[in-house]
């Protein structure tokens, strides 16, 4: 039996559909990453996990039961669940009474609490800082408060809404290493929403793909990322490199895709004459001054028409008659001497080209 | 100008000195703008908080209604309690017209509105996601009323301090209900207005200097707190 199912669940704000029939479910222990842009529904999804609010429609069921109806069995449910809020919210106290609240709140005896307040905030490395009014604190240092005051209750589901959203880069760090520790333990299911790709491929046993209230995709993490099912999610999961093309044929499993003045081979099973999208990750293709000799399928001979450094890597785009775009080192980039109008040979293997079947407008 | 610059240093002196009467009237008005703000406290903060907690109809029209009273004169007051305490009136057999504890009434109608208001919209200005945080900490709904007070401490501590210092520095309804009589209803207010239309400013600027110094006093908490 899941831990939580989400069977059919709609809502609305006034006349605007924020979420659209949406169905999930996670097992103990897993931790599910929901991806989308802003505004996909993402925020309201957790809200409604949560008890926050009441869905307008379908169900979520805990441990194979519907959500009670009753105030008193609701905050017993909500009570073995933690939220962690995108923007960290304190309350205008000290740190030490900010992290204790949720404990003080169950009932939890005084020494009791000061035993576990103290413990979290060592993991949470903000020990020192307990008689600090929380609402002096930089947004990371708020943010890790957070994350304590819903550790320290030992949820047994931890709901994070955006946790590392308007943090600097150490600061995300730091939470992102706070989460992987959780994660480690095994014993906390997780839902996280996140617009970052290389956090959900990261953490996640599980992504679910959120675009305009709906759920388009769920499965395995790196099932997601590479095959993705439509052009939308494709675009969404960093799969920046999405061609038009028409399968010319199909012998023994190596397809062949026209897309213009150039044929992609891949591993796909399509019949002759689909009408398909030709997905490749920036980061799969290889860029080299001459063709290469090696196992890759796919060489196609290009210009460089734009270089764009993106800290310890640069984004390549290449015009081969259709346009690539590609993410090399910038080491790549200093030993190719890669410029505008430099000629370069751009590989990929057939194995990693996905294939996703255009569907009629 | 000169009689007035003599008055001042002789309201000093009387101040330094601490004359008996100037310090009577000063500590009544103390206690007794004090106790209606005492009282009126512990009836609007509890009002305040179930207006803002609970939802039901007419709402918005009674903090509408709240906030249009935050003006009302200070003699309507004092007429309104007169009526009520009057030998005719509905508690005429009270006997209480012309002695503090009226005084206090009046007082305590006169700065509810301003508490309740204020105290309404201390709480209303705690952030929503707050509350949304308290919830989903697993707090009750009573753990999150606290919270929600505790979040509006300095907020709600200025609220008091402003129907403080409307208490103690009105003058109709003290004189209507009160009397001014001297010794046991005169209170600072009263007192400058006697004074000063008897022509005797030294009693009426030492009072004067007193009440000024209270509402400097005020308004530096005031700030102090609305500062955290």
């Amino acid at each position: 039996m899941s831990l939580i199912e989400v069977v059919g669940l709609s809502h609305s704000y006034g006349d605007q559909k924020i979420l659209k029939n949406i169905s999930f479910s996670v097992d103990r222990g897993e931790v599910l990453a929901l991806i989308g842009p802003t505004g996909a529904g993402k925020t309201t999804l957790l809200r409604l996990i949560d008890l926050l609010e009441v869905p307008g429609s379908g169900k979520i069921y805990f441990k194979g039961k519907s959500i009670p109806e009753s105030g008193k069995q609701r905050l017993e449910l909500r009570r073995w669940m933690a939220f962690v809020l995108q923007k960290p919210q304190v309350f205008n106290l000290t740190v030490y009474d900010n992290i204790a609240c949720g404990l003080r709140w169950r009932g939890e005896e005084k020494a009791r609490v000061a035993e576990k307040v103290d413990h979290i905030l060592g993991m949470v490395d903000l020990k020192g800082y307990e008689a600090r009014n929380a609402r002096t604190l930089s947004g990371g240092e708020a943010q890790r408060v957070a994350l304590a005051r819903a550790l320290v209750i030992e949820p047994e589901v931890l709901l994070l809404d955006e946790p590392t959203a308007n943090l600097d880069p150490v600061s995300t760090e730091r939470i992102e290493q706070l989460i992987s520790r959780i994660i480690k333990r095994r014993d906390t299911t997780i839902i996280m929403a996140t617009h970052d790709m290389s956090q959900g491929q990261c953490f996640a046993d599980k992504i679910g793909v959120m675009l305009d209230g709906r759920m388009v995709q769920i499965g395995d993490a790196k099932r997601v990322f590479t095959l993705p099912q439509d052009k939308e999610i494709a675009n969404f999961v960093g799969m920046e490199n999405v061609i038009e093309g028409r399968v010319i044929a199909n012998t023994e499993g190596i397809v062949m895709v026209d897309v213009g003045n150039n044929v992609i081979q891949t591993v796909a099973d399509f019949p002759v004459g689909e009408e398909v999208y030709v997905g490749i990750r920036p980061e799969d293709i290889v860029l080299a001054l001459s063709k290469s000799e090696s196992s890759a399928r796919n060489s196609f001979r290009g210009t460089v028409i734009g270089v764009t450094a993106l800290g310890p890597v640069s984004r390549v785009s290449i015009d081969c008659g259709f346009q690539l775009a590609v993410l090399v080192t910038r080491v790549s980039v200093e030993e190719l001497s890669l410029q505008n109008s430099k000629e370069v040979y751009a590989s990929f293997k057939a194995t990693t080209v996905h294939l996703i079947k255009k569907e009629a407008d | 100008m000169t009689e007035i610059w003599q008055g001042f240093v002789e309201a000093v002196k009387l101040i330094i000195s601490f004359d008996p009467e100037v310090m009577e009237i000063a500590g009544r008005s103390l206690m007794i703008s004090g106790t209606a703000c005492l009282l009126a406290s512990l009836i609007c903060l509890p009002l305040g908080s179930f207006i803002h907690f609970h939802n039901f109809r007419g709402k918005r029209a009674l903090t509408n209604v709240i906030q249009t009273l935050f003006s009302v004169p200070t003699v309507i007051v004092g007429l309104f309690v007169f009526v009520l305490f009057s030998q005719a009136g509905l508690f005429g057999a009270s006997g209480i017209l012309f002695t503090p504890v009226v005084m206090v009434i009046g007082q305590m109608i006169l700065i509810s509105p301003v508490m309740l208001g204020l105290t309404i919209s201390a709480l209303s200005g705690v952030n929503k996601e707050l509350v949304d945080t308290a919830t989903s900490l697993g707090a009750s709904g009573r753990q999150i009323a606290v919270a929600v007070i505790r979040e509006a401490r300095f907020a709600i501590v200025a609220a008091l301090i402003m129907g403080f210092g409307r208490a103690i520095s009105e003058v109709g309804c003290a004189l209507m209900v009160g009397g001014n009589i001297r010794g046991v209803t005169r209170v600072m207010t009263t007192a400058i207005s006697l004074e000063t239309s008897k022509g005797e400013l030294v009693l009426s600027i030492a009072l004067g200097i007193i009440l000024l110094s209270l509402a400097l006093i005020i308004s530096i908490a005031l700030n102090r707190i609305q500062q955290r």
